[in-house]
């Protein structure tokens, strides 16, 4: 096995000094009736070329080189090369947590970056080292929220993320925390007389999404107002992170639960992602997450450790903010290296294309299918109806290998032969008129079949 | 220091600010490429909604980029630099044709909810994956959904308390060994359980007779790693799975230390029930600096019905699919379907090495341990006799007396070229000195790390306040934890 560094030799020479006759001594302790006398029934040991070609093939089967028009919490934006030559280097992958902080400063200065960068583009004081993913970092702010209150009810907000919402709801299960579920308006947005409503003495917090599922972008300081005005606190979670560089942060919140898939992290049919929790400084204490701090060693040099782990499960157990142990390290740096290359300037040009390419997409689908939520600004997200069930329709845009918006059925029943399209700086022109074309043609047969079917209804 | 340290010399490395300290207004890393819509007014699109500013948000070029990081990088310690000793952390070599495979266009650009008909490649590699560690693990079904350990844990308590609420009552408790990963109680606290502790033996392993005695209808399940913390199997695990089982109790095992077993015994074989891997640890996926992980869930049959939505199934047509509709199912525990990523280097790791290589790696890896444990015999004061698996405890107990504390030797160890091993835990052994090695080290430099464990033991006797201020090699000397904790610094700023 060409990862073994051992010849037949060492192995007997090793056995030698220990004093054990086989291999089979060593594994004594496992009582016998237990221990596998036949060979796992797993694929023979492959050679590296043979590995390469079985992914090949899996790739080929995967959608290689199509264009996407999905978003939904997952986007496909440009990630510059230095990316991976720069996380690909061993002493950032094949390094653990870095507890022993005299041989990990490399990774923990890097933390510390990440965290002052999520805290300059978000407006928070404090942010942590990074979570699972923004499904789960949603669910942890609520739940910190319910222990910075002392409440324990949540009111989120129909136009989060379905999935986040399906998170949060197994997290709340066995917490007593009962859920409850804010409508959004014609234009997209929190319906805030509902919100109103549905606020009670036990909510901990309003957990809404900006730009929200559909693209919109929330009035999050009307929200604010609505929940601080009953003592709840407001979290934020925000799914798609290049919207930080043209869109105002939502400043008023009090805990910002992020994905930050968008800065560089590859698709990756989901995963591995980057959440991040950033709130306020006086709440940092019943943050869940790894954070790192600045300090100084015996000669009064700069350093960086892990700090604040009275928090954390290792030393609290069954007492800690959360049972969170690893966080994305490796994803967090892709994500601060995106954060860096694009920097002050390049993110708000690069949130700029987004918002162009989206309001021209919007504005062309626009002349064929009713576009939704028109009445609230968005940013590379929108919705389309169409009269034909959009599964239909995106059947035959896939075969000029594009696959088109998320049709919302399964999610918003309501909302009938409605998709989430998204746009980015990687969508051309030359996809958007193709997809387009594809829906108003869609239009113009749907249109014709209806036609002469009134003409006859008429008629009889 | 008269002390040879053969493995490590000290070199030049690059100091380096933090990247803000080098921007300057007018560097750019990032070009894009010319508009091909029109232009918006984005004052006229976002109205009160639209930032003007990025506050602090540094502009540098690449080159500075590239140094910046490949410096930092020069002050990490990495298993690509030697080995890693840490105890119950499996740190393996990571394998380089996993991260070529996992960047391949249709895989690392395949987006979560293209359709089923184009997702064809990584559905495969998701039920292949799955029936390889069923098939390892000795299990029924598995979900690949939960990012890592501890929300594999917790995921599989979900699933636990569902089975148990399908019976009438999610009841009580979840019995927890004290040698137990800080995890484990911090788990069964979400999912809204009582911890109870359960003593250890004199050998190391879990009490029968108290469990027996604690056993009851009102625990949900017994949390049991296995090898546990110590290195040591539970020789009585047949008895602890009954004495589980017939109360109607589950016995859940920490696969934290799976690297012992793989092909050597199958946990679904001694009466396991659920169990969660650490695909960062056993399957070689990359620690990357603390994550990410994956932590897959195997189960056995009665807690099917139960699995977090969606699952994999093969449809009628013998396509691939996921499947939603399950009514019995806890629900989701993350968007999408897990770290996928991982699961193709894990994937890529199990084809490499085959069932042969599985097996031998399991060897291997107890070979080394056993080999580390002989050699620092007598050194080192060993508070558990009991034979060794895949790691190895000792104590400070021999060094305390003169003052030096296994956190104390662990630093020194730095200065001899050596990540430290993991210090202070399990719990149960005071000043604990907790080492595995894995079987991705030559005999060369397991011998490096006996000879250099050896020699600080001869220090603490001749210098204990040279190990005491170690190390002394390194950037920056002990940290100051204390301040960093009192007054947080957690950003920079201007």
């Amino acid at each position: 096995m060409r990862y073994l560094p051992k010849s037949p030799a060492d192995r007997e020479a090793m056995l030698k000094a220990i004093g054990a006759r086989s291999i089979d001594d060593l594994f004594a302790p496992i009582p016998a009736e237990y221990r596998l006398n036949r060979d796992l029934k797993v694929p023979r040991q492959m050679a590296e070329s043979e590995i390469v070609d079985w992914f090949r093939e899996c790739s080929r089967e995967n959608a290689e080189a199509y264009v996407t028009f999905l978003g939904a919490g997952a986007y496909y934006h440009y990630r510059p090369v230095i990316i991976d030559s720069l996380i690909s280097r061993g002493e950032f992958l094949t390094a653990y947590t870095p507890y022993q902080p005299e041989i990990s400063q490399g990774t923990l200065q890097s933390i510390f970056e990440f965290q002052t960068m999520i805290c300059e583009l978000t407006g928070m004081e404090v942010a942590n080292a990074s979570m699972y993913d923004g499904s789960t970092a949603a669910a942890e702010a609520a739940t910190m929220a319910c222990r910075v209150t002392g409440r324990n009810a949540v009111a989120i907000a129909r136009s989060v993320h379905p999935e986040y919402r399906e998170v949060l709801a197994t997290y709340a299960h066995h917490q007593g925390m009962p859920l409850a579920t804010v409508p959004f308006t014609e234009s997209g947005r929190v319906n805030l007389n509902e919100l109103d409503k549905a606020i009670t003495p036990d909510t901990a917090c309003v957990l809404i999404q900006s730009p929200n599922f559909f693209g919109t972008i929330e009035d999050v300081a009307a929200i604010a107002d609505v929940a601080h005005k009953h003592g709840a606190m407001l979290v934020v979670s925000i799914a798609e992170a290049v919207s930080l560089g043209i869109v105002e942060p939502p400043r008023q919140a009090d805990i910002i639960a992020m994905e930050a898939q968008s800065f560089g992290v590859p698709l990756t049919f989901g995963g591995p992602y980057c959440g991040v929790i950033a709130t306020r400084e006086k709440y940092v204490r019943q943050m869940p997450g790894r954070l790192v701090g600045q300090t100084t060693d015996r000669n009064g040099k700069r350093g960086f450790v892990l700090t604040l782990a009275t928090r954390e499960q290792h030393i609290r157990r069954e007492k800690a903010t959360s049972n969170i142990c690893t966080n994305q390290a490796l994803i967090a740096l892709m994500a601060n290296i995106f954060m860096t290359i694009y920097g002050k300037v390049g993110l708000r040009e690069l949130a700029k294309q987004n918002l162009a390419k989206a309001a021209y997409a919007a504005q062309e689908f626009g002349r064929h299918a009713k576009v939704l939520f028109s009445g609230a600004p968005r940013f590379n997200e929108f919705v389309v109806q169409t009269s034909e069930d959009p599964y239909a329709i995106n059947g035959r845009i896939l075969q000029h290998k594009i696959v088109g918006g998320l049709p919302l059925k399964k999610f918003y029943p309501e909302l009938g032969n409605a998709a989430l399209w998204c746009c980015t700086e990687m969508t051309t022109r030359a996809a958007i008129d193709t997809a387009v074309s594809s829906v108003a043609e869609s239009e113009r047969i749907v249109k014709s079949v209806k036609e002469p079917a009134d003409v006859q209804e008429v008629a009889r | 220091m008269k002390h040879v340290t053969r493995k490590a010399t000290r070199h030049v490395n690059q100091n380096e600010g933090l990247i803000f300290e080098k921007s300057s207004p007018g560097k750019a890393a990032w070009k894009l490429p010319p508009l091909d819509v029109p232009e918006v007014d984005t004052a006229e699109l976002l109205g009160p909604s639209e930032r003007k500013d990025l506050g602090n948000m540094p502009e540098v070029s690449e080159i500075e980029i590239i140094r910046h990081f490949t410096r930092l990088s020069t002050w990490n310690y990495a298993i690509d630099l030697g080995m890693y000793p840490l105890g119950s952390c499996t740190m393996k070599y990571n394998p380089r044709v996993n991260e070529v495979v996992s960047r391949l266009d249709g895989l690392a650009n395949g987006h979560p909810y293209q359709p089923e008909k184009v997702s064809q490649g990584a559905l495969r590699i998701l039920q292949t994956l799955s029936e390889c560690l069923i098939e390892i693990t000795g299990m029924d079904a598995i979900t690949l959904q939960p990012a890592a350990g501890a929300h594999g844990e917790l995921t599989g308590l979900l699933m636990v308390r569902a089975y148990h609420q399908s019976k009438g009552t999610p009841r009580k408790k979840i019995l927890i060994p004290d040698s137990a990963h800080g995890t484990n109680p911090a788990t069964a606290a979400m999912v809204g359980y009582a911890v109870e502790n359960l003593k250890s033996n004199a050998q190391g392993m879990v009490d029968v007779a108290a469990l027996a005695s604690q056993m009851n209808e009102e625990v949900a399940a017994l949390m049991l790693t296995n090898p546990n913390t110590l290195g040591i199997f539970e020789q009585e695990i047949h008895k602890i799975a009954d004495i589980m089982h017939a109360k109607g109790g589950l016995l859940y095992m920490d696969g934290a230390n799976m690297n012992a077993l793989v092909g050597k015994v199958r946990p679904g074989d001694f009466g396991v029930d659920l169990m969660h891997l650490n695909l960062h640890k056993t399957f070689s996926t990359p620690h990357g600096g603390g994550g990410p992980g994956s932590g897959p869930v195997a189960i056995k049959k009665i807690l099917e019905p139960f699995l977090p939505t969606p699952v994999v199934i093969t449809k009628p047509d013998g396509s691939l699919g996921f499947e939603y509709n399950r009514p019995q199912s806890v629900g989701r525990v993350r968007a999408f379907y897990g770290n996928f990523g991982m699961f193709v280097r894990a994937l890529a790791y199990t084809l490499a090495n085959g069932p042969d290589g599985l097996r031998q790696t399991t060897e291997d890896a107890v070979l080394n341990a056993n080999y580390i444990r002989k050699g620092l015999e007598g050194v080192y004061d060993l508070p558990y006799s009991t034979p060794t698996m895949h790691e190895v405890v000792f104590s400070d107990k021999v060094q305390a007396k003169k003052g030096v504390k296994t956190m104390d030797i662990a630093k020194r160890l730095i200065d001899y070229g050596f990540h430290p091993y993991t210090t202070a835990f399990p719990l149960i052994v005071p000043g604990a000195l907790m080492i595995e090695p894995t079987e991705s080290e030559p005999k060369e430099e397991l011998d490096l790390f006996i000879e250099a464990m050896k020699s600080i033991a001869e220090e603490v006797e001749e210098d204990s306040q040279m190990v005491l201020a170690a190390p002394h090699t390194t950037r920056v000397s002990r940290l100051d934890e204390t301040a960093a904790a009192r007054k947080p610094v957690l950003r920079w700023k201007p």
